[in-house]
């Protein structure tokens, strides 16, 4: 893992953003197809892309072009837009703010320093961030039943390929949200004194498992992104027929 | 010390030092001021372990003795010896000449602040903005009962040595020229510190809003990336600061609730 | 504030500042005595070689000495007094170990009132390690940076408040009225070259120390003894110069890195030191404290050691610490983890160090009165490294950072003291500045000629001839015929040419220390040629240990009125009654 991050940070700047752009696009790109043109359920399988709305119908007052998962999508995807890492990645990628640190890279940078507002002007909007944080953690909730209910099906318990990546997801999912800045802030970052209140050592050792989860959120961002995608492609390749899903234990109990 | 007689032990040292002719490294140093200055290639002789400061001491003492550089604990602690190495900000007591093997050695110095001469900038820029920052306080007379548990993450901030390399980094003072709005990753670094602190009594929310700029830093890291002490600024330090930033100033539900709280004390005081 | 605007003839521009107080130094010491007289309201300058805060005070590693008894109750200033005596050989300033005993934890407490963060016990206290010589767990600590947190927050304090600091800005003499007391000094900025004329009613003095005139050191390039020899310039008296102190471990491997600090509180924690054969050989040296014995024991130890053939590979001794595993080292050493690592390709969870001594500390220096820090020079106060007779023949670990702070306010208080008895003026004839201005340019202005000498040529011949002949272990002929070699150096100071101009020219600042370490070290040998006897750092080969006669005898050097080194025996003044009872007390193996 250190050589293979050794090698990434030989190779010359502009690789990683755009590589990071490039995958941003391309999850875009399949996500709004997938939302736009596709179903949301197969069997016991729902996509992580739909959860509840998978089922739902459009609302009579809403304009022909929103489908039902459009409905739920603006949490995750406000979440993941004003998510802190994220936002370092796409100042990056998208706008070269810079797009990397050594000097030669940051002499590109687009913006006149009279145009630069950081996250004054427009992206002052970005510190809505923990609300997104909590509308999160409804859609963690769904997708955690949803991961149960490809185990619990309506014919008994089973355990196939399938459910191995639902929770695989939504436990990578919950790392994502659970190491949240916000996340970090609202249990324990915002205190000064633990011992000086009561419950505060509970609070100090949430906060402190947080902060080691939050050391690792932009891999959980990465990871999470990954696993929603290869789910949601799982499933339509089941309901297409081209692989069929494994199961490991029949109606056991 | 060898002329002492504690000559050392074992022969093997002696016969690396005889092994051929001694290798030579080369090193582009910046020459000049702020007004210009060119890339100037130098060579020394390579010695075991070496460091670019080692490299650059030597061309001072043997070849130019005016080359400017700062320097005083040779050993990572006081922050002195910052200059850019390949246009990345680096120790150069803490930059081994091999880890460049078979590739440049360019060295300048911090170009977010005006170049005095060769590798010496001005920093002090840095210590107005450090003067002006509300320092500790507390109502409460030391010695303070302190837990561990309590202080354990302030010490993360206070290991820095103001090497100032996240200073000369951050695209927000080095494109942007944004030194008056800004006070930069470092002064993020001491108030959020100072913030946390369980027994200072000050707050700082307003001045690191609005006189400390937190809105101009984009959260890009690139000063995290170059910490010598290993200070997780971005994560630890600006990003705790803004959600204290925006609990005072952008959170609306926070915001009524002031409000409300603020109406009913004063009318209960009224 | 601009003098003399137009310059004519070889008159040089200057300019002028004026304080109450003009502080040279920004160490600990300088930095608490700023504190103490700009809180007054007086006006306060307090210049410094480097920028603030990188002074020798950030570099200190181990922690501070402080009987404030949070791990060990049983201490009291008492203990700590009885240790820094018994360290110093009993030539310390009686008066002075008393008052550091007793105002050291003053000083850790203020530091926590403006936001210092030590390290905690359980209980929340401040804790305490144990270190050399000290009976008792006595050194108030943050990790292995305890300097670090000391001088940041010593810096925090005086830029809140009004004085003013002069970064980068060299003071090269101290200016003194007819009547010979300081009224301020001259400085030029390094960055520019321009010239500053400090006019002030008392100055303090907190150069710190001199480790620069030895090859192999722990100090900056900031060690040249330029506090010690502005004031014996200016007529004032040193103390036991002889005392210098070489700390027990240094790095030796690799080159660059040599000499550089591995701190003791490696062996505080409980690292373990071995010779090549893997014996752990301080039993034969100090079987009751070992490891941690004072620093002049363990370092002739590793000396003696090394001069037996029993050396590590490039001729240091081990010192291994990897018992306290990963874990602990990142806990309690991360500093030398990461030092070791990064530059000696050393993993100290795994294996040993390499060490060997390596200069450290000046114990000798400006005499000064043990109350409020009064040189014998009027308006002049010293504190800190650069001041002498706190330590003796030898410095405690951790003595040094409460010495700061403890002398740093009293000297401050002695100058505000000072400032409001006096009420004396600060002019001085304007020739006198530019005879010091043409000597300081002399070097960058002379022509060439073929006599020309490079400052770092001779700055490194000297420091050969200190390790050659003013080492740890020193004898009659060879201290003698050091004398002699730095006589010839002397002689040779005034043909030191550089190039390049005013502007930030190392070259030039390097030709300016150039004389204060010939002279220091020129003290340094005659007292130890003086001193004919072992004692602490002095170590005398020829002569020995602890002889009765020089048991309460100072060596003053001072400048006579040729220019030549008058050295006189002083007699110590008899210790009063209450503290010599603690003396004898200890002696007869009681705990006090
Ligand atoms: C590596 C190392 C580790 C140490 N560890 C410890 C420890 O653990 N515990 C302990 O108690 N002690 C320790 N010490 C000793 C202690 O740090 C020093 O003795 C102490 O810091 C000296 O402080 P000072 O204020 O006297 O001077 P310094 O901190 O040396 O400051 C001197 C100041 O004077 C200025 N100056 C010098 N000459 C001039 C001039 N001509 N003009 C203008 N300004 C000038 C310098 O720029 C500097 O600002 C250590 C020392 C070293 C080198
Ligand atoms: S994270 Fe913020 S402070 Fe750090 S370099 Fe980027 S913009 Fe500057
Ligand atoms: S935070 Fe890190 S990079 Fe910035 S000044 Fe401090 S030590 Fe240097
Ligand atoms: S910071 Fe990334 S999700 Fe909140
Ligand atoms: S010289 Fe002190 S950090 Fe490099």
């Amino acid at each position: 893992m250190s050589s293979v991050a050794a090698a990434w940070k030989k190779l010359p700047w502009w690789v990683e953003p755009f590589t990071v752009a490039g995958v941003l696009i391309a999850f875009g790109i399949y996500s709004t197809a997938v939302i736009v043109f596709a179903g949301g359920q197969y069997e016991q399988y729902i996509s992580p892309f739909f959860s509840f709305t998978a089922t739902m119908e459009t609302p009579a007052w809403a304009p022909a072009f929103i489908t039902a998962p459009m409905l739920l999508l603006w949490i995750p995807l406000g979440f993941r837009a004003t998510c802190y890492y994220y936002r370092k990645a796409y100042y990056r990628a998208f706008f070269w703010d810079p797009p990397a640190c050594q000097a030669s890279a940051q002499n590109r940078e687009p913006r006149s320093a009279e145009n630069y507002r950081g996250e004054r002007a427009l992206f002052v909007l970005n510190n809505v961030h923990r609300y997104f944080l909590y509308a999160s953690f409804f859609v963690i909730a769904f997708l955690w039943y949803e991961a149960f209910r490809t185990v619990f099906t309506y014919d008994g318990f089973q355990i196939a390929v399938g459910s191995f990546l639902w929770f695989a997801n939504i436990i990578l999912v919950s790392a994502y949200t659970f190491s949240c800045h916000s996340f970090r802030h609202l249990v324990g970052g915002n205190m000064d004194c633990y011992s000086c209140v009561r419950g505060g050592n509970a609070r100090r050792k949430t906060y402190n498992f947080v902060s080691r989860l939050n050391a690792k959120h932009p891999q959980w961002a990465w990871y999470s992104l990954f696993s929603l995608l290869f789910t949601d492609i799982y499933l339509r390749l089941v309901a297409a027929g081209t692989i069929t899903d494994y199961v490991l234990i029949p109606f056991g109990g | 010390m060898t002329e002492n007689g504690n000559s050392p032990a074992r022969a093997g040292a002696t016969a690396i030092a005889d092994d051929g002719p001694k290798k030579k490294v080369k090193l582009n140093i910046f020459r000049g001021t702020e007004e210009g200055g060119k890339e100037v290639e130098y060579e020394v002789e390579l010695a075991e372990g070496m460091v670019v400061l080692d490299a650059v001491l030597k061309i001072q003492a043997e070849q130019e003795g005016d080359l400017a550089v700062r320097w005083n604990c040779k050993a990572a602690h006081c922050g002195s010896c910052s200059a850019e190495i390949n246009g990345k900000p680096k120790l150069l007591c803490k930059s081994r000449v091999d880890e460049y093997e078979g590739g440049e050695i360019n060295v300048g110095p911090l170009r977010a602040f005006p170049v005095v001469k060769d590798l010496v900038s001005d920093v002090s820029w840095n210590y107005e903005v450090s003067k002006r920052i509300n320092p500790f306080h507390s109502d409460e007379q030391a010695p303070f009962t302190m837990y561990e548990e309590d202080v354990e993450r302030l010490y993360e901030p206070k290991k820095c040595i103001e090497c100032f390399m996240c200073q000369d980094v951050c695209h927000v003072l080095r494109t942007h020229h944004k030194h008056e709005e800004f006070a930069g990753p470092r002064f993020f670094v001491r108030n959020q510190w100072l913030e946390m602190h369980p027994m200072d009594n000050q707050n700082r929310l307003e001045d690191i809003k609005e006189d400390d700029g937190v809105g101009l830093c984009n959260i890009t890291k690139c000063c995290t990336e170059v910490c010598p002490v290993g200070i997780k600024i971005t994560d630890n330090s600006i990003i705790p600061l803004k959600e204290r930033v925006a609990d005072e100033y952008y959170d609306p539900a926070k915001w009524l609730m002031r409000k409300l709280r603020g109406r009913r004390n004063g009318s209960s005081s009224s | 504030m601009d003098a003399n605007a137009n310059k004519n003839g070889n008159r040089e521009n200057f300019e002028v500042r004026e304080h109450d107080i003009l502080i040279i130094g920004a160490g600990g010491a300088g930095m608490r005595a700023a504190v103490e007289a700009s809180e007054k309201g007086l006006s306060v300058g307090i210049v410094t070689k480097s920028l603030l805060g990188k002074a020798h005070t950030v570099m200190a590693e181990g922690g501070m000495a402080a009987a404030i008894g949070n791990v060990d109750s049983e201490d009291s200033w008492r203990q700590h007094f009885i240790d820094t005596m018994k360290g110093g050989k009993f030539i310390n300033n009686w008066r002075m170990a008393e008052i550091h005993a007793k105002e050291s934890p003053g000083r850790v407490y203020e530091l926590e009132q403006w936001g210092a963060l030590f390290n905690r016990t359980p209980e929340g206290k401040i804790s305490q390690r144990p270190f050399g010589a000290h009976t008792y767990r006595r050194l108030a600590h943050v990790g292995d940076r305890t300097g670090l947190e000391l001088i940041r927050t010593m810096q925090e304090k005086v830029l809140a408040t009004d004085t003013k600091v002069y970064m980068e800005t060299t003071v090269t003499k101290l200016l003194q009225d007819a009547s010979g007391r300081v009224v301020g000094a001259l400085a030029y900025t390094r960055e520019s070259g321009k010239f500053i004329h400090y006019k002030a009613k008392a100055t303090v003095m907190a150069t710190g120390g001199w480790g620069r005139i030895f090859k192999v050191t722990s100090n900056s390039w900031e060690g040249t003894g330029d506090g010690a020899i502005l004031a014996y310039d200016a007529g004032a008296e040193m103390v036991d110069m002889e005392m210098v102190q070489f700390h027990p471990t240094g790095m030796v491997w690799p080159p660059g890195v040599r000499g550089l600090l591995v701190t003791e509180g490696v062996r505080g924690e409980g690292g373990v030191l071995k010779n090549s054969e893997g014996k752990r050989y301080m039993g034969d040296y100090d079987p009751e404290r070992m490891e941690l014995s004072s620093r002049d024991v363990v370092a002739r130890a590793n000396f003696s050691e090394v001069q037996a053939g029993r050396g590590s590979e490039h001729g240091g001794v081990y010192l291994d610490i990897t018992h306290l595993g990963y874990e602990g080292i990142m806990a309690k050493l991360p500093t030398m983890h990461e030092q070791f690592l990064k530059l000696a390709d050393v993993d100290i969870a795994k294996e040993p160090m390499e060490v060997f001594p390596t200069i450290h500390y000046t114990m000798g220096g400006i005499k000064v009165e043990s109350e409020h820090c009064a040189t014998t020079v009027p308006g002049l106060f010293a504190a800190g490294e650069c001041s002498g007779g706190l330590h003796g023949a030898n410095r405690l670990g951790g003595n040094s950072l409460s010495d700061l702070l403890v002398f740093g306010r009293r000297a401050g208080i002695g100058a505000i003291e000072y400032v409001e008895q006096n009420t004396h003026g600060t002019d001085i004839p304007e020739e006198d500045v530019q005879t010091e201005i043409r000597r300081v340019l002399d070097p960058m202005e002379r022509p060439a000629s073929d006599n020309d000498e490079s400052p770092y040529l001779l700055q490194s011949e000297l420091q050969d001839v200190m390790m050659e002949h003013a080492n740890l272990v020193r004898d009659e002929d060879a201290l003698k015929e050091g004398l002699r070699k730095i006589l010839a150096i002397k002689d040779r100071v005034p043909n030191v040419k550089v190039g390049g101009n005013r502007l930030f020219n190392p070259g030039w600042h390097t030709a300016q220390d150039i004389r204060y370490l010939v002279q220091v070290s020129e003290l340094i040998v005659r007292c130890a040629i003086e001193r004919k006897e072992k004692r602490g750092s002095q170590w005398r080969l020829d002569h020995d240990e602890l002889v009765e006669e020089y048991g309460n005898i100072n060596f003053i050097s001072k400048k006579g009125p040729q220019g030549e080194v008058e050295i006189e025996r002083r007699e110590i003044p008899p210790i009063p009654d209450h503290l010599a009872e603690l003396l004898d007390q200890s002696a007869k193996g009681a705990k006090v």
